[in-house]
């Protein structure tokens, strides 16, 4: 299916990019000093640690990286520690974690000689690398198998808080029509420093990540996917404080996308700003490596600033989301930039707005599956009203060639969705999708009407604002509250105790196998 | 007493009883889920029960939109509407009352507190923009605002309230799932009259599923739901006040 085109400021373009990429590298230059507990908590799941520890049900990785913090070795990272103790001792990796939940001190073992913990760490690594590799050629024989559906994918959320549940609700829609499934997550998990266990049933809002929850839902989307003869990809949140766990935990259980933004969290869940800058790296590594496609946050800024006033906040940040992403080694058919409907309905000629927007996104990023959110600030209990605004935010998608639809629910003011309400929402997007399959073919946009002098127009604001952050530093720029008008100081924010400076002697061989396999680092 | 007045829903003809529903029940497609369905609003009340549509959901449920008759009516002239009581005056009035008799500016904290992260209500209230053109409480001369943002513990709003002396305390919350919101008030409301607060205080919740019966039943003063101005809730404060302390 074609697309229209409209023509930008290619000038710009590139400069705006260039800007990006300045404003990044000096943030990038902080993180690679930098590492965090969910970082390396990370780093011991790779190795394949697992399981919780007593009643409290408490994760091992985060009994050993507390036991770590205590005994001041934490500034070498987890990696080099564990995998000594595991040759010392004769133990494979878990076998170490379990003994020290169970009391090992790790500061009275004597250390191995170098060549034999380097050759036992390449072989560790060359594991957890393989097992990631595995499971995405998984994936993609599934993919080949069963069949890609057409773009845009109907995009569907459940939420029940029970995942059991969850995959009533997500196998019903499946067979309604949709392509994508996100869980999404309980509210306030994001600020959990430890990631839940097993499969759960209570969640607000929301549904816990686990991995046992992802394997459920990924057994359940299978075995529906191969009834109704199309691939279905399954989404989860990798933010949050524990982003890179989350990020592993899906690439092990053969998640397509992660909800994964470098600015979201500390926008929207006060999470300290050098805390999700270091972990959205490390979990970009796992994502890129892991052929998981990200979804980026740019949507939110919209339903806290206006989404006419502040349209070029959302191109400032999907640039530099962008180049944080290449920086991890994501490839632009994996980054999901996010993009939203959400302009005030009560404004004239609001749809051309809309398209000027949705064009600028296609435009920028014309390789990237777009993560197109619909509307639900302006949504209200008028439920009717309320899906006559979703038709026009499916028929924007479909007009301008959006990849990735959230397909908007009537009841967005009210509750998170019930079953028919998704239900109406494939009703409407199949319809709208199916009756203008080829629309984008037949369109062609003014030269030098509203919409493309629009999308100009945001373009321009947004280097000029590119421009700015570039001088003050993106920290300050979060701090002076550029993005969704909400201000955050780098000292505050929760998990900051969870970030620690590298020592000299920091290591992180898994960190550093995944940077030389996707060629990022030189 | 006043006369009875009995209400019926509304179609086309007074009196008709015209209802519409839509809900989906957990059985296969097919003629046992239209009967089921038809049963169910009848125990509902319903007659002539027309099943406009019925759609497979799949996986062993059924969707309906259907329409019917009642005969139930409510007396309208019986019903008591729980609403926060006050008169409507304009900001300028507002504010040169408090000058008169308070002599100082009304001290108010704010927050969206426990877990829930929405920011957006709250701000509409007391930002300096408002809420559809109606002023927030920032742009009053008779209030002064401390805005602490979401995710706010209860104990923290509590700390603050005593640091600053507030008058009022007002709380947002927004999500609702499996009764967060009220376990979320309730601690609040705990911790006040623990912390020997409560008496000279006016609390109040505010959120699109909170109502001012709720409000009240967990121990607020005034609740706030869906469409509320910044001037409604910046009147109570100030008549609720001026009438508490005599003033
Ligand atoms: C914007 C938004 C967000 C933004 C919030 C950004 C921010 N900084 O506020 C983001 C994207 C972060 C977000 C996140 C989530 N959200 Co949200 N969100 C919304 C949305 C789209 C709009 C809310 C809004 O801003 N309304 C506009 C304001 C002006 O209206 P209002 O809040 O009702 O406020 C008015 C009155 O209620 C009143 N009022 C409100 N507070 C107060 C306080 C006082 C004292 C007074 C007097 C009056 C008052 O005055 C205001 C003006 O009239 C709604 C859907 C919708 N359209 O309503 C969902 C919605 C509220 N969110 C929801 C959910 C579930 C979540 C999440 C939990 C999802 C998840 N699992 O991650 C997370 C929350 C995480 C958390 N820890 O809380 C659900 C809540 C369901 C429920 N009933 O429990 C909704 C209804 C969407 C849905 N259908 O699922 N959300």
């Amino acid at each position: 299916m074609g697309r229209p085109t409209i023509e930008l400021d290619s000038k710009l373009v590139q400069y705006a990019r260039s800007l990006a990429k300045k404003i990044t590298d000096d943030v990038q230059k902080i993180i690679d000093e930098h590492s965090t507990v969910s970082t390396e908590r990370a780093t011991l799941r790779l190795l394949g640690v697992d399981g919780v520890v007593g009643e409290e049900q408490v994760p091992l990785v985060n009994v050993v990286l507390d036991k770590l913090k205590e005994w001041n070795m934490l500034d070498q990272g987890a990696f080099k520690p564990v995998v000594s103790a595991a040759i010392v001792l004769d133990k494979d990796v878990q076998q170490v974690c379990e003994a020290i939940a169970d009391g090992l001190d790790l500061r009275t073992l004597p250390q191995p000689k170098r060549n034999i913990y380097e050759a036992f760490s390449q072989k560790l690594v060359e594991e957890a690398v393989a097992r990631i590799k595995r499971k995405s050629e998984e994936r993609d024989a599934l993919l080949r198998e069963l069949g890609d559906p057409p773009k845009p994918y109907k995009y569907l959320i459940v939420a029940t808080g029970n995942i059991y549940e969850d995959v009533v609700q997500a196998r019903a829609a499946v067979f309604q029509g949709a392509d994508i499934i996100a869980v999404i997550r309980s509210t306030a998990q994001s600020l959990l420093d430890y990631v839940p266990y097993g499969a759960t049933t209570e969640g607000y809002g929301g549904t816990y990540a686990t991995q046992e929850n992802f394997r459920i839902m990924r057994q359940a989307l299978d075995d529906a996917a191969r009834k109704v003869g199309r691939y279905i990809r399954q989404v989860n949140y990798a933010s949050g404080l524990c982003m890179p766990e989350i990020a592993v935990m899906a690439a092990f259980e053969g998640l397509d996308i992660l909800l994964n933004d470098a600015m979201y969290g500390i926008l929207f869940r006060d999470i300290n700003m050098l805390r999700t800058f270091t972990d959205q790296y490390i979990s970009r590594l796992v994502c890129a490596y892991a052929n998981i496609t990200i979804n980026t946050g740019e949507d939110n800024y919209l339903t806290t600033a206006d989404a006419i006033e502040k349209a070029h906040t959302v191109t400032a940040s999907q640039l530099i989301n962008e180049q944080f992403a290449i920086k991890a080694g994501l490839k632009p058919q994996l980054m999901g930039l996010g993009h939203a409907f959400e302009i005030n309905p009560d404004i004239e000629d609001s749809l051309l707005y809309e398209i000027a927007h949705a064009m600028l996104s296609r435009e920028l990023f014309p390789d990237c599956p777009v993560k197109y959110m619909p509307p639900t600030r302006y949504m209200t209990g008028n439920i009717f009203k309320g899906y006559a605004m979703n038709t026009l935010f499916n028929l924007v998608s479909s007009m301008t060639g959006q990849s990735i639809q959230l397909l908007g629910i009537l009841t967005e003011a009210i509750h998170t969705p019930y079953m028919h309400d998704r239900y109406l929402a494939l009703v409407n997007a199949n319809y709208v999708f199916s009756a203008t399959r080829h629309l984008g073919d037949e369109i062609l946009f003014r030269p030098g009407g509203f919409i493309e002098k629009r999308a100009n127009e945001v373009l321009k604001k947004a280097v000029e604002l590119l421009e700015h952050i570039s001088d003050v530093g993106l920290f300050s720029a979060i701090e002076q509250g550029i993005f969704a008008d909400i201000r955050r100081s780098r000292e505050a924010g929760k998990g900051l105790e969870g970030v620690f400076k590298k020592g000299e002697a920091y290591e992180n061989p898994i960190r550093d196998a995944l940077e030389r396999e996707l060629g990022v680092k030189g | 007493m006043n006369q009875q007045k009995l209400v019926k829903p509304y179609g086309d003809q007074l009196n008709d009883g015209a209802v519409q529903l839509s809900f989906t029940l957990p059985i296969e497609f097919g003629p046992l889920a239209r009967e089921a369905a038809k049963k169910f609003c009848e125990k509902l009340g319903f007659y002539e029960v027309t099943i406009a549509t019925m759609e497979d959901l799949h996986e062993g449920y059924t969707f309906f939109v259907v329409y019917g008759k009642t005969d139930v009516a409510v007396d309208v002239s019986s019903i008591k509407v729980i609403a926060p009581k006050i008169q409507r005056l304009p900001r300028e009035k507002i504010d040169e009352l408090v000058l008169q008799k308070f002599k100082r500016p009304i001290v108010v904290v704010g927050a969206t507190i426990g877990t829930d992260a929405h920011t957006v209500g709250l701000d509409s209230i007391l930002n300096m923009k408002g809420f559809h053109g109606d002023y927030g409480l920032e742009r009053y001369k008779a209030f002064r605002v401390y805005n602490l943002g979401a995710q706010v513990p209860p104990i923290e709003l509590v700390r603050k309230v005593r640091e600053v002396g507030a008058d009022v305390v007002l709380v947002s919350q927004v999500v609702t799932q499996r009764n967060i919101h009220i376990q979320h008030l309730t601690e609040l409301m705990e911790l006040l009259y623990a912390e020997n607060l409560r008496d000279d205080l006016l609390v109040i919740a505010g959120g699109p599923r909170i109502t001012h019966e709720l409000a009240l039943e967990l121990g607020y003063d005034a609740g706030f739901g869906s469409g509320t101005t910044p001037s409604e809730v910046a009147n109570f404060i100030v008549q609720e006040l001026l009438k508490r302390r005599g003033l």
